[in-house]
């Protein structure tokens, strides 16, 4: 791998050298929660901190976002699509997990039909993830294809050793970033170092689900009564679809002004009751038992089948901040230890 | 291409189509001649339609492509949107996009026999594939066709100058029904399936088409398959509520198919593999 090496006291002087050419949000502390912020120098990243709380794929795909607005008169009507962003974005600090969800995120709205909002945004993004040194007890990476160190997704990676980073290059992108930056090759020394971390931290990673056969499993489990069960104490929330970083459903608005208005888009809900109902008042996915099998399914049966990938990334966000506790580990290892259903 | 920008069209022509004035179909054409020319579709395909500061949600179309002149959609009113279009005048602006969906599958239905089954609302595509048949330049591509059409009474009946024109063809079998009728009417009284059972379409070498409300098709279904017709050629156009209409918004799923980009139309034999969330 190439990789090169930067001490953990030069971030902050790199991150101020990309500001001038990027617009780099990075995790910092406000009103007590750490989320992605745009930040205008470098002492204002957080690097050594608990993941963000929202995950970032607000960066590619906006909680609200204008698809074009509209002034009319009574014989014409002129459609505008915003621009896209004037400097390229760059995200620094970025989680594995997150930056994984984004590889899904791209055969979503790069597949039969393009997208050509997320996928400007897409193409105008780099990504500078860091591995986890300690993932929280309600991480389950590993279980979902991805790990502490993953790659996926990402341009870099940095890796933590003692007090320096091993910054391993993923991407073209990366390399072109790191270019004329002046950092010095890692050594073997320093990579032996790294790879002794990742095979560390990813052995006292807890074992989260039991994904092999599971898809069979919950395709089978459809009329099974025990989603009856496991989604009886389900609020119907949302949360949980809110913080993922692989949910990416969502709503097409009009939001009306006195001489125009603009068409939006907002992310949306599988857990809503309104999300399926039709005009004739019919609803497939009448209640809260259907709602949650469908995000669940739609996680771990159905994007398999249209992209070849799972929809979670084993971030544990929807586990933490569920107000009901429902795991969602749980979930799936009493599918797939459900008799009778092959 | 942005597949998020409608195209501008203006209404051209409204037909109010049935006695309650609930349904209109909306014949629309298009302000530019280049969006004309690249808006290519087949039967069975569906598009978004919108109002801005209304929104837009998805129709099937209820036109032929074989009648370039316009476009059509038969609208119920029943929420914001459509009742923004039934009060809507000739000359009005609406907006499209599309074409959406993958239509009928015309080139298997060639050469076949083709039995329609419709009720209600749900007859719109199936009349834009009657039409479509029954072109001049399509007829000789496919055998015998037959259309058996039902509502709940006569005036609930839709595309009144096309059934009349269709009941005075040699080449076309047609079946009307009504649940009650009236004074006037002549044609046949009871349900599609009961109707679809005496008519007894024969199966051999045919695809049977099947469109209407959740009731008719629970009760149609049964009848067809004991008519002979394979689960591979008994073909249903669903409905879901939809946003994009791309495969992306996550709401039209039945299990991992997309209504609106793998379907609307799916065969018996391919919903038989999926969960039964429709």
């Amino acid at each position: 791998m190439k990789a090169k090496i930067i001490k953990k006291t030069d971030i902050s002087s790199f991150l101020d050298r990309l500001v001038k050419d990027y617009e780099v949000f990075a995790p910092v502390e406000k009103e007590g929660l750490i989320n992605f912020e745009r930040i205008s120098s470098g002492n204002e990243a957080l690097f050594d901190c608990p993941n963000t709380k929202m995950s970032p794929k607000q960066f590619l795909f906006p909680q609200s976002e204008t698809l074009f607005s509209y002034s009319s008169t009574k014989d014409t009507c002129e459609l505008e699509v915003p621009p896209g962003p004037e400097k390229p974005q760059l995200i620094f600090g970025i989680r594995p997990c997150d930056a994984m969800s984004f590889t899904l995120l791209d055969k979503v709205f790069g597949g039969d039909f393009k997208d050509p909002y997320y996928l400007n945004r897409r193409a105008n993004t780099i990504v500078v993830s860091i591995g986890c040194l300690s993932p929280k007890a309600t991480c389950f990476c590993t279980s979902v294809g991805g790990g502490p160190f993953s790659t996926e997704g990402s341009d870099i990676l940095l890796i933590g050793i003692g007090d320096k980073y091993v910054v391993q290059i993923v991407s073209d992108n990366g390399t072109k970033l790191l270019d004329k930056k002046g950092l010095e090759d890692a050594g073997k020394e320093k990579l032996d170092l790294a790879a002794g971390v990742i095979k560390k931290t990813e052995a006292a990673m807890n074992p989260g689900v039991e994904t092999e056969g599971l898809k069979e499993k919950l395709d089978n489990s459809f009329d099974d009564p025990i989603w009856q069960e496991l989604t009886e104490k389900c609020l119907g929330c949302g949360v949980c679809t809110y913080l993922c970083p692989s949910c990416h459903c969502f709503d097409i608005v009009d939001e009306a002004a006195d001489s125009g208005g603009k068409r939006i888009r907002l992310w949306d809900s599988c857990q809503f009751p309104l999300f399926t109902l039709q005009a004739s008042g019919f609803n497939p996915r009448p209640t809260v038992k259907e709602r949650f099998r469908q995000r669940v399914m739609h996680k771990f049966s159905y994007l398999l089948d249209s992209c070849g990938q799972i929809g979670c990334v084993g971030c544990g966000r929807c586990i933490t901040e569920c107000p009901v506790n429902l795991d969602i580990r749980q979930v799936l290892n009493s599918i797939a230890q459900l008799e009778g259903v092959k | 291409m942005n597949p998020y920008l409608p195209l501008p069209m203006k209404i051209v022509r409204i037909t109010v189509e049935t006695d309650d004035r609930d349904i209109k179909t909306f014949s629309i054409s298009f302000v530019n001649s280049k969006d004309e020319a690249n808006f290519k579709y087949i039967p069975g395909q569906f598009a978004e339609l919108s109002i801005l500061d209304k929104g837009e949600a998805p129709f099937g179309m209820a036109s032929s492509p074989t009648q370039p002149e316009c476009l059509e959609f038969s609208v119920s009113k029943i929420g914001v949107l459509t009742n923004a279009l039934h009060n809507m005048d000739v000359g009005g602006t609406v907006g499209v996009r599309g074409p959406l969906g993958n239509g009928y599958p015309i080139e298997k239905l060639k050469g076949k026999n083709i039995v329609m089954i419709g009720g209600g609302f749900g007859f719109s595509t199936l009349r834009a594939l009657t039409n479509f048949m029954l072109d001049e330049a399509n007829r000789d591509n496919f055998k015998d066709i037959t259309v058996i059409y039902g509502a709940r009474r006569p005036g609930l009946l839709l595309y009144k100058d096309d059934l009349e024109k269709w009941g005075k063809r040699s080449d076309i079998h047609l079946h009307l029904t009504v649940d009650t009728g009236d004074e006037e009417w002549t044609g046949n009284v009871g349900f599609v399936p009961s109707i679809t059972k005496e008519v007894a379409p024969n199966s051999e070498d045919a695809y049977a088409l099947v469109c209407g409300p959740p009731a008719m098709i629970k009760f149609t279904l049964p009848v067809v398959e004991e008519l002979g017709f394979p689960l591979e050629r008994i073909l249903l156009s669903l409905e879901m509520r939809m946003k994009c209409g791309l495969g992306m918004c996550g709401r039209c799923n039945i299990g991992s198919k997309y209504v609106c980009k793998d379907g609307p139309v799916f065969s018996l034999a391919e919903l038989s593999k999926l969960p039964h969330e429709y």
